[in-house]
């Protein structure tokens, strides 16, 4: 215990200059808000895409793009939304925010390293972006960069656009380790006095594991970034059989390679990937929905022991993205059951939240809203992964709008729900002030329906066989009638109602930063240790002179007998009586 | 910490409180300790895929693999030996692992010139080990081995080699300037209060490298 108590004596160098307080800050709060702006920043960027992309598919004579422009649009928000944003947010800005906070940490474990990794996920998105301004474009391979394909010339951005992608991803990965080495070190040993690893909030139970996920998952897109970096450069052939260029008809240098170690590699990578979404997701939205309901979370260690267990089944799931790849169908066999074995404690999770929920004092706050709509949200997306998850149920609709539908609808938009309840939810904490509830129920009610009239209607389109990643359907009456056309110009129209929307977010996040109402240090009177600290915003060191001491688990809300419907992790045993073991088996 | 679990009675459990208990899941474990454990973790991952690939590579190819005992022999003073500079090579990154070993020893005892002269004879092993990589590569190069093809089989087999090879001895030159530099620093006294656990920590990064070498020696040079 010698090196945690160390950390307690531990002089605090607090940043005097604007430089070293908020440009090269090594304070974990500022890295997260670094974090999470240029996350936010560059998923603007991909939703502008998708607009680009939705008129092409709903009103093609409205705007001018062709099939590079479309395919280029898809690959880079595909790629954008799921490392760039989704992954950096909850990793890099909630964990870094949270994790030191709700432990009770003066700051990550090795606050220099974790300044690096901020600034090479900064290199990482600029390279990403430049792809955009150089000869012939960003890549249009698909986000998943199948090879040959990828490197083939006629695929958009063959010539330089592959190569600046799989940089970009070599340079997040570096960012990403830094990132994670010091959010599992820190999660493993710098807590408080008291801070039992089970009693420390389901947030930082999800992000962990999610971290450990990344560390582990991300090896294999690099290791994959870097083969496919040597085809395209130097022109190994660790991808790419032999094959005749498809513009000349030559035959290409290309010799024995083998296209589907690809695709092994990535979604080795692929499928944690969604969990390393999903996972910080489930973790926030516990602390939400046990917020908000004022009741304690039910079966909090089930709900710990469904995230490792997901995140250890997440490994051995991956070739249910490739079923129609032409591997062994035993394989199939075996990737399905573990698939449809990963439902059991996902499932346990739905159902413990909702129990959470059962005869709670339901408060319909911004950030419940946002958490109700994720469990409605994921449930769905959860059950239509069951049809896809199955062999002979996925051959037929695979690459058709049923995926496109299902993925979107559980890690798109039920992440990114989270993601809109957390920030409503921590907002007060980062700021010292609230976000305007009114235009923040606006904006969930938008979002929330929008996101609904937008991806329900593409299940129905997936099952009359439209395929995914076709930019245009003239001549294609068969697998796209008039009823179909119909139906996509009106998820067009709700998909640019849902984006412009989110305008009103944007204006609320800057409003309410110089207008909104004063929160005081604790305005959802929550029991985890981030809304103790002495200071809202916590300064630099977070606790003052003397680190907190943690009595309890984080989600005593109406304990009998005490004064306050909940009862903060600092208050001790004599105050308030422990009921540990009721929680705890 | 005992006042603030509750009782348990099974071995697991027992087990499972022990490791949760608050502030260190490790006790007696330094922050860059556990760090430098993780990320060797996830290395280990890394190096993983590129063996996994490559195994996947030379069982999927069309072409003959070169026999891998021609391919590295040497002819020294008139005798045709095969896979010798690979010995060599192997032998003296496990004899950098025992004097890297030698120098941790010499830290715990705060025997700090010790410690310091052994780490620099770790480096320089490290540098002689990737001074006769240099020397293979130079030969196979000569011989006509390129990435992209080579005159005895599979083009796999150049592409693989320079990519795993030098993969590794990345790793191998970053363990020697990280060598060097603790190396100095502990010369220098910079650590006489804080203890010598850096010295540990950089050996297991040197262990690892090492331990990388043995895996890629057994399914490269001997498969």
């Amino acid at each position: 215990m010698a090196y945690a108590d160390d950390a307690e004596h531990e002089e605090l160098h607090e940043p005097t200059s604007f430089i070293s307080k908020y440009v090269w800050s090594q304070d974990h709060k500022v890295i997260a808000i670094q974090y999470s702006l240029i996350a936010i920043f560059v998923g603007l960027v991909a939703l502008v895409l998708s607009a680009m992309m939705r008129m092409q598919i709903g009103f093609p004579e409205s705007i001018d793009m062709d099939s590079t422009e479309y395919y280029q649009a898809m690959t880079m928000h595909g790629m954008i939304m799921v490392i760039y944003l989704l992954t950096a947010l909850f990793l890099g800005g909630f964990g870094n925010y949270l994790i030191p906070l709700m432990v009770g940490a003066r700051d990550m474990v090795f606050p220099f390293v974790n300044m690096l990794s901020v600034w090479f996920y900064l290199l990482s998105v600029l390279v990403l972006l430049a792809s955009f301004f150089v000869p012939g474009g960003p890549t249009g391979a698909g986000w998943t960069l199948y090879p040959p394909q990828a490197i083939t010339q006629g695929t958009p951005g063959a010539e330089w656009g592959i190569i600046l992608m799989l940089v970009s991803l070599i340079i997040f990965i570096v960012a990403a380790t830094m990132g994670g080495l010091n959010y599992v070190t820190t999660v493993l040993q710098a807590r408080t006095h008291g801070m039992t690893m089970f009693r420390m909030p389901l947030t930082v139970w999800g992000i962990f594991v999610a971290t450990i996920l990344a560390l582990l998952a991300f090896p294999a897109l690099f290791v994959s970034g870097i083969m496919m970096l040597l085809d395209t450069t130097i022109g190994t052939s660790f991808f790419m059989p032999d094959m005749f260029s498809p513009n000349q008809g030559t035959a290409l240098d290309y010799t024995g390679g083998s296209p589907i170690l690809f695709q092994h590699l990535f979604w080795f990578f692929g499928h944690p990937e969604v969990y390393i979404v999903a996972l910080p997701a489930f973790g926030l939205v516990s602390d939400l929905i046990s917020v908000h309901a004022r009741r304690s979370i039910f079966g909090y260690r089930m709900m710990v022991w469904a995230i490792v267990v997901i995140g250890v089944l997440s490994f051995v799931v991956w070739a249910h993205h490739m079923y129609v790849s032409g591997m062994n169908p035993y394989f199939g066999f075996f990737f399905a059951v573990t698939t449809l074995v990963i439902a059991v404690p996902t499932a346990l999770k739905v159902y413990n939240w909702l129990l959470t929920l059962w005869r709670g004092n339901i408060h319909l706050t911004v950030p419940m809203l946002f958490s109700l709509a994720f469990i409605v949200t994921f449930l769905v997306g959860g059950l239509t992964g069951l049809f896809l998850g199955n062999v002979v149920v996925d051959i037929p609709l695979s690459d058709t709008y049923f995926v496109v539908a299902h993925f979107h609808m559980v890690m798109g938009v039920a992440p990114v729900l989270v993601v809109f309840g957390s920030i409503y939810h921590w907002y007060p904490k980062i700021t010292g002030r609230m976000l305007h509830d009114g235009i923040g129920k606006l904006h969930f009610w938008i979002t929330f329906l929008g996101t609904y009239l937008i991806y329900f209607p593409m299940h129905y389109l997936g099952f009359l066989g439209m395929p995914r990643r076709y930019y245009a359907w003239e001549g294609y009456q068969v697998i796209n009638p008039e009823s179909a056309q119909s139906l996509n110009a009106f998820i067009t129209v709700m998909a640019i109602i849902v984006g412009i929307s989110q305008l009103l977010f944007l204006f609320n996040m800057v409003y309410s930063y110089f207008k909104g109402k004063p929160s005081g240090g604790n305005p959802w009177k929550a029991t985890s240790l981030e809304w103790l600290t002495p200071e809202t915003p916590p300064k630099h060191g977070n606790w003052g002179p003397s680190l907190p001491v943690v009595h309890r688990w984080a989600y005593d809300y109406g304990v009998p007998g005490a004064a306050l419907d909940y009862t903060p992790q600092t208050t001790s045993g004599e105050e308030v009586p422990i009921h540990e073991s009721d929680h705890n088996e | 910490m005992g006042n603030f679990a509750p009782a348990k009675t099974t071995r697991t459990e027992v087990l499972i409180e022990d490791w949760a208990s608050d502030k260190d899941a490790f006790k007696n474990v330094s922050w860059g300790k556990a760090m430098m454990w993780i990320f060797l973790l996830s290395d280990t991952f890394i190096f993983s895929c590129f063996l996994v690939g490559y195994m996947s590579v030379r069982m999927t190819t069309a072409e003959i693999w070169p026999n891998s005992s021609e391919v590295f022999a040497l002819t020294i003073m008139g005798e045709h030996i095969p896979l010798i500079l690979i010995a060599i090579m192997t032998f003296v990154l496990i004899t950098s692992s025992g004097t890297m070993a030698m120098a941790v020893n010499c830290g715990y005892r705060n025997q700090r010139k010790q410690a310091a002269i052994l780490m620099l004879v770790t480096a320089g092993f490290g540098l002689c080990f990737v001074g006769m990589q240099a020397f293979e590569w130079s030969k196979l190069i000569e011989e006509g081995v390129r990435p992209w093809g080579n005159p005895m089989g599979a083009p796999q087999f150049g592409a693989i080699f320079f990519m795993v090879t030098g993969f590794h001895g990345f790793h191998v030159s970053i363990g020697v300037i990280y060598l060097i530099i603790v190396a100095f620093k502990v010369l220098r006294g910079d650590y006489e209060e804080r203890g010598y656990e850096i010295v540990e920590i950089t050996g297991l990064y040197w262990h690892f490298v090492d331990l990388v070498w043995v895996f890629i020696f057994a399914f490269f040079y001997l498969w």
